[in-house]
């Protein structure tokens, strides 16, 4: 792998750039791997990187149905953040969120992390005491967060509508500073390249098709490429988790659910956080483009129609030139959906599963892009040891049956 | 956008109603139910790409729930039918179970 450098660039700007190597290998499927991880998304591309750099598992297939970071890797709002509200969910994205400010160096590849912090409103005198509850909670793990009064909020935010007949007054809210946005196609390309720089197959356009089981054990999958043997299989298919677990005869508490976003025209900068307003659906940040980056919450209905609804894009639109008057004069460029894996209560499944060397990655639904470092090295040691990771423990598929539910439902639930 | 046909009002547009989820989903007794099951039954949902039993509410019309099958994919709405009528034959759909 030739490493990317200020030194790289110039070497390659002499021969006007035409002689880049590919950033990753495209090898053909093998008939046998240690571990095979279903779905190159951010999540299964970042297993398979430390199962090979931690664990030295390198014989490793990523089997990725339809392009790298196709899924909701490359169509999400690019949010990291830590301010969950349980303990056990403030560790994990606290790990992660430490991770994402050193994986540019990390991977050798920017990934464009903007730490531009990330504001709560509260439209009402009790979201603002909710939320003085949350940010104190946040602050007692030692992870940042600060009450915000609104003359602050103003200050911060002018393209606010701070008038007295505002529909949505803001009575004031809290930030988590070290929160921010990057880019997330480059997640995924950054891992795909030092992963296959390890010695780790990802094959693109392969599609698993079923799961050899016997004894309860995994034996193999079946794929639109042909058959591959393997005692240990890892699943990171996001809204495809019932449908691929199935195939091994798994059930999951999961409902897919499309969650879309949306961006304007490009325009000069004119915001420099994220703004989050969880009781009225909408958050808005502006890309390193110019662009209004506009997202708010998923659809009601379980679906895997990768579009969204008029009416979700209604909803998040009216709150959105409520709160923010100048967007009603911009022209929206594009919007899209993703099937987001939500659980029951919209925390994450990292685990084992009654069929030995089965292990899932699920759950993740409108908020696991945050999580893509700590939950790649989370299901690549419980590969790698059969056990979980000290992470993920509270996030198992039993915590249902034992009642130990994590419900973020209020801080991952609409907030991204 | 989906239309939806309420079975007492007639054909309304999707923003007047809300999805409860998957349909048919019987109680087991909570007095010989193990822990597992119990779990299964508030958490598990078949989920399934292509057709679904569900429940609706016509929330922003006559307030009724009724059942409808609807294609996850295609969100072509398959039949609708009351709460307490078995699930339709959906013999016409490819991949469509009973
Ligand atoms: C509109 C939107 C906005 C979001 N905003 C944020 C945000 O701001 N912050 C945040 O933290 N999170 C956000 N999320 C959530 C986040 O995008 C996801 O939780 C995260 O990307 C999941 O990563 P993944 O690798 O698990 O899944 P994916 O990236 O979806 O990857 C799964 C892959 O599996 C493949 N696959 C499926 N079935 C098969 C099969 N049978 N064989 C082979 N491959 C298969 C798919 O093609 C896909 O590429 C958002 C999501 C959406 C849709
Ligand atoms: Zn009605």
């Amino acid at each position: 792998m030739e490493r990317y450098s200020a030194f790289a660039l110039l070497k390659h700007a002499l021969g006007g750039h035409r002689h880049w190597p590919q950033a990753w290998r495209s090898p053909e499927l093998k008939s046998q791997y240690d571990v095979v991880i279903i779905g190159g998304g951010g999540h299964g591309l970042a297993t398979a990187y430390y199962l090979a750099k931690i664990h030295g598992i390198s014989n490793v297939a990523v089997l990725e149905k339809g392009w790298l970071g196709g899924g909701n890797t490359g169509r999400n709002t690019a949010v990291s953040r830590s301010n969950y509200f349980y303990p056990e969910s403030t560790r994990f994205y606290e790990h992660s969120l430490k991770a994402y400010e050193g994986l540019g160096r990390e991977l050798n590849f920017n990934i464009m992390l903007s730490q531009i912090g990330i504001i709560n409103l509260a439209c009402s005198r009790h979201e603002l005491e909710i939320f003085r509850r949350w940010a104190t909670a946040i602050q007692v793990q030692g992870v940042d967060s600060e009450v915000l009064s609104r003359e602050q909020i103003a200050a911060m935010v002018p393209l606010l509508n701070m008038s007295a007949g505002a529909r949505y007054p803001v009575h004031g809210g809290f930030i988590q500073r070290r929160g921010g946005i990057s880019r997330h196609d480059a997640v995924a390309w950054g891992y795909a390249r030092a992963a296959s720089n390890l010695g780790v197959d990802i094959i693109q356009n392969c599609e698993v098709t079923g799961i050899e089981v016997s004894e309860s054990r995994v034996r193999g999958v079946r794929t639109s490429r042909g058959n591959v043997r393997t005692d240990k299989l890892g699943m990171a298919v996001a809204g495809h988790s019932t449908v691929v677990a199935a195939m091994a005869g798994v059930k999951l508490p999961i409902v897919s659910q499309t969650l879309q976003a949306m961006v304007s025209e490009p325009v000069k900068p004119c915001l420099d956080h994220v703004v989050m307003s969880p009781m009225v659906h909408c958050y808005i940040s502006q890309s390193d483009r110019g662009e209004i980056v506009i997202g708010g919450g998923a659809d009601t209905h379980p679906s895997y129609g990768q579009r969204g609804s008029l009416q979700s894009t209604e909803a998040v639109l009216n709150a959105a030139v409520e709160l923010y008057p100048m967007l009603s004069r911009m022209k929206l460029m594009r919007q899209w959906g993703g099937i987001v894996d939500i659980a029951p209560d919209a925390s994450p499944i990292v685990s084992k599963t009654p069929v030995t060397g089965f292990y899932i990655s699920t759950g993740w639904g409108t908020g696991g892009y945050k999580a893509i470092p700590a939950g790649g090295e989370a299901l690549a040691h419980t590969i790698a040891h059969d056990a979980p990771h000290p992470l993920v423990e509270p996030f198992s598929l039993d915590r249902f049956a034992r009642g130990r539910l994590i419900d973020e439902g209020a801080a991952a639930g609409v907030a991204h | 956008m989906m239309r939806i046909e309420c079975p007492w009002c007639g054909s309304r547009s999707e923003d007047e109603f809300l999805c409860g989820g998957q349909s048919h989903i019987a109680r087991p007794d909570p007095a010989a139910a193990s822990d597992d099951e119990w779990a299964a039954y508030l958490y598990q949902r078949d989920n399934p790409k292509g057709p679904h039993h569900e429940r609706w509410l016509h929330r922003f019309g006559c307030g009724q729930w009724f059942n409808m099958a609807r294609d996850t994919v295609s969100h072509e709405i398959l039949a609708v039918y009351p709460m307490t009528a078995p699930k339709p034959e959906l013999l016409d759909v490819p991949g469509g179970e009973a």
